[in-house]
């Protein structure tokens, strides 16, 4: 075996067992655990919910009084008709409760006119209008609410997830610092290997929670019937699933780097402030421009806005096949930029307790 | 034997070491001493690694030390400290692993360790639980749980209880006895003076003095005697060649010009009645360090 092999599996071994630790306590921390659950819920949540009211709005039946010709109005399969002999019967079985309103001759336009109780029933008053025929002349491919919430969707989870495991390894970086152990950890292996194993640690743990949280969402679909919306997403979670891992990598070297230029806990938002807005920005700009496609396709191409604009515009069908691949070349040359960068501000910064550190001094060594 | 060489660091316009050498022999207690500010922390920094030199080189046995060869060292920094809510075990496990030990060596040595400093039953305790002196024990378990070559302790005394204090010396008296070289930096010039084989003074990131203890007290050496005797000792104030430093009563202290000058003192003094005591005095590890520093 070379010198450089066992460097290189010195530094591989070192980098598994930090983030083994990283893991480890992680798993151990009664918060983790918890706020993981409660995700886990809301999302399992979400679904049923979804689920239970599509079910009682596509099948809800509303039962009618009908004075005079009910063939008609019979063969409406929402409605549940109840032939009464006078509007004033009708009345009567609306008042009782026994329908939900009573469709009687009026001398409108329609020839109609709706008895009910103490509110119009809209969907009874919707199901009896004519609506005008539409013709779209540029149909779009994907219903445009659905779009919105599954821009929505991959903006919260990638929001969520940077931030709540960018600021763990801020903790985790400042710990060590503050507790000073970090010397010690420096003496046995090299601040490469710490900054390495804490990213893969924390990426892990990023990626085990996403990927239970997908598993819950689809299961949950299959099971409640509506596995017919997977087929659509399907591509571009795929390609969340990948963007989603290298632009955490970058993100997670970043959050690393920036939280040992402080020594203490309370400094971290100081210095992660800036970083988090880079994690911020799409966010937003999913909320409020999801369908605009010049800033999609800036955003798709922008490291760290990549994995949500470019997920998004896969699915939107508006990404040619070669615009993900050069996305993520992209976004993998700037992580390699950004680590090495990150492990030599992290070096530098990581033996210098008390005052924050500046960066450039950090930079320079 | 751990050599440094020519090591020298600087922190911009500041030069923290300038070019520092000395060794460390195999089995030598090693003492380091300097005042604040002397280049004693960035000194064990560079030769854990922690910290790299501008130039200048550390060996080992005569080959220049790599990551590997550090893996094998033993440090106790001077900021002590260790993960708050991990166990006592667990932490030391995890240590021992990042030297390189195996999952099983590395558990076998932590419970060995843990034995003999009497933190057995804290095993499982997170760290932050335990009292001051115990974390000091746990501490000084850290930087041995993977049994080094090399031990490197910065300011190991400082801070620690008395009977913390002695389980560190009998430590350092065990590796010392397996051959490891052990350097251990200390502003206790009493401690070093009592336990070290070796001394390097240390001065404005420069070497003043370097070798054996003994030998640094002999080349020291001034011709100081101190004599106690029953009656009253002003007569030595006349005695030629000699030049009394100290007089009270019955106790004289005084530097004799030569040895037989000395000795005279001593002849006259039995003529006078009885002597209780008549030594050359030593002079203490403070008082030389102070005027090598100068």
């Amino acid at each position: 075996m070379t010198i450089a092999d066992t460097r290189a599996n010195t530094f591989a071994q070192s980098a598994v067992l930090v983030a083994d630790r990283e893991v480890r306590m992680r798993l151990r921390s009664k918060a983790f655990i918890v706020s993981s659950a409660i995700l886990l819920l809301a999302v399992i949540a979400s679904i049923v919910a979804g689920s239970v009211f599509g079910a009682s709005a596509a099948s809800s039946v509303t039962r009618v009084a009908v004075v005079g010709d009910s063939r008609s109005f019979a063969q409406i399969a929402s409605l549940d008709v109840t032939e009464a002999d006078s509007v004033g019967d009708a009345e009567q079985l609306v008042r009782a409760g026994d329908v939900e309103a009573a469709i009687v001759p009026g001398d409108g336009p329609t020839g109609i006119r709706i008895l009910a109780l103490d509110e119009a029933p809209a969907a009874l008053v919707q199901l009896l209008s004519v609506t005008p025929e539409v013709s779209l002349l540029e149909p779009a491919d994907q219903n445009g609410s659905l779009a919105y919430l599954v821009g929505l969707g991959f903006g919260i989870v990638f929001f969520m997830a940077a931030t709540l495991f960018g600021t763990t390894i801020a903790q985790s970086v400042v710990e060590e610092k503050a507790s000073r152990v970090v010397e010690i950890l420096m003496s046995a292996i090299s601040a490469r290997a710490l900054l390495a194993g804490k990213v893969i640690g924390n990426t892990i743990l990023a990626f085990g929670q996403i990927v239970l949280i997908a598993a819950a969402a689809i299961v949950g679909l299959v099971i409640t019937g509506q596995d017919a919306l997977l087929g659509d997403l399907g591509p571009s979670i795929v390609w969340f699933v990948v963007f989603f891992a290298v632009g955490f990598v970058l993100l997670a070297a970043m959050f690393a780097s920036a939280a040992a230029l402080v020594s203490r806990q309370e400094d971290i938002g100081s210095v992660t402030t800036p970083v988090m807005m880079l994690v911020m920005i799409p966010y937003f700009l999913i909320v409020f421009a999801w369908d605009n496609d010049l800033v999609l396709t800036i955003m798709s191409y922008v490291p760290f806005s990549a994995p949500i604009g470019m997920p998004m515009r896969i699915y939107l069908g508006t990404a040619e096949w070669w615009e993900p691949l050069l996305s993520l070349l992209v976004i993998l040359a700037t992580t390699v930029v950004v680590v090495l960068l990150g492990s030599r501000i992290y070096s530098n910064s990581l033996l210098r307790t008390g005052a924050r550190v500046k960066i450039l001094d950090a930079l320079r060594g | 034997m751990l050599q440094l060489d020519a090591v020298t660091k600087r922190f911009g316009d500041r030069t923290a070491l300038d070019a520092v050498s000395f060794e460390v022999g195999d089995g030598r207690l090693t003492g380091f001493v300097g005042g604040n500010g002397a280049g004693k922390t960035t000194t064990m920094r560079i030769i854990l690694g922690v910290l790299a030199a501008d130039s200048g080189t550390v060996r080992l046995d005569g080959s220049v030390l790599g990551a590997a060869d550090r893996r094998r060292f033993g440090y106790m920094p001077e900021e002590r400290g260790l993960y708050a809510k991990m166990k006592v075990a667990e932490q030391l496990v995890y240590l021992a692993r990042l030297h390189g030990l195996s999952r099983r060596d590395a558990e076998a040595n932590a419970a060995e360790l843990l034995e003999r400093l009497g933190l057995a039953e804290r095993a499982d305790d997170t760290v932050e639980s335990l009292s001051l002196g115990n974390q000091q024990r746990a501490q000084i378990a850290a930087a041995l749980v993977h049994s080094p070559e090399v031990l490197i302790l910065d300011e190991p005394f400082s801070g620690l209880d008395p009977m913390a204090v002695e389980t560190v010396l009998a430590v350092l008296h065990d590796v010392a006895k397996r051959g490891a070289p052990v350097l251990f930096s200390s502003h206790q010039l009493d401690v070093v003076e009592r336990l070290c084989d070796d001394v390097v003074v240390i001065a404005n990131g420069q070497v003043r003095a370097s070798g054996s203890r003994q030998k640094l007290q002999d080349d020291n050496a001034v011709r100081q005697f101190e004599l106690l005797v029953a009656s009253d000792a002003a007569w030595v104030r006349e005695m030629p060649g000699i030049t009394v430093l100290d007089f009270d009563g019955g106790y004289a202290l005084f530097e004799a010009d030569d040895d037989e000058a000395a000795q005279a003192v001593l002849r006259r003094a039995l003529q006078q009645g009885p002597v209780a005591s008549f030594a050359p005095r030593h002079r203490s590890l403070a008082e030389i360090f102070t005027e090598v520093v100068k």
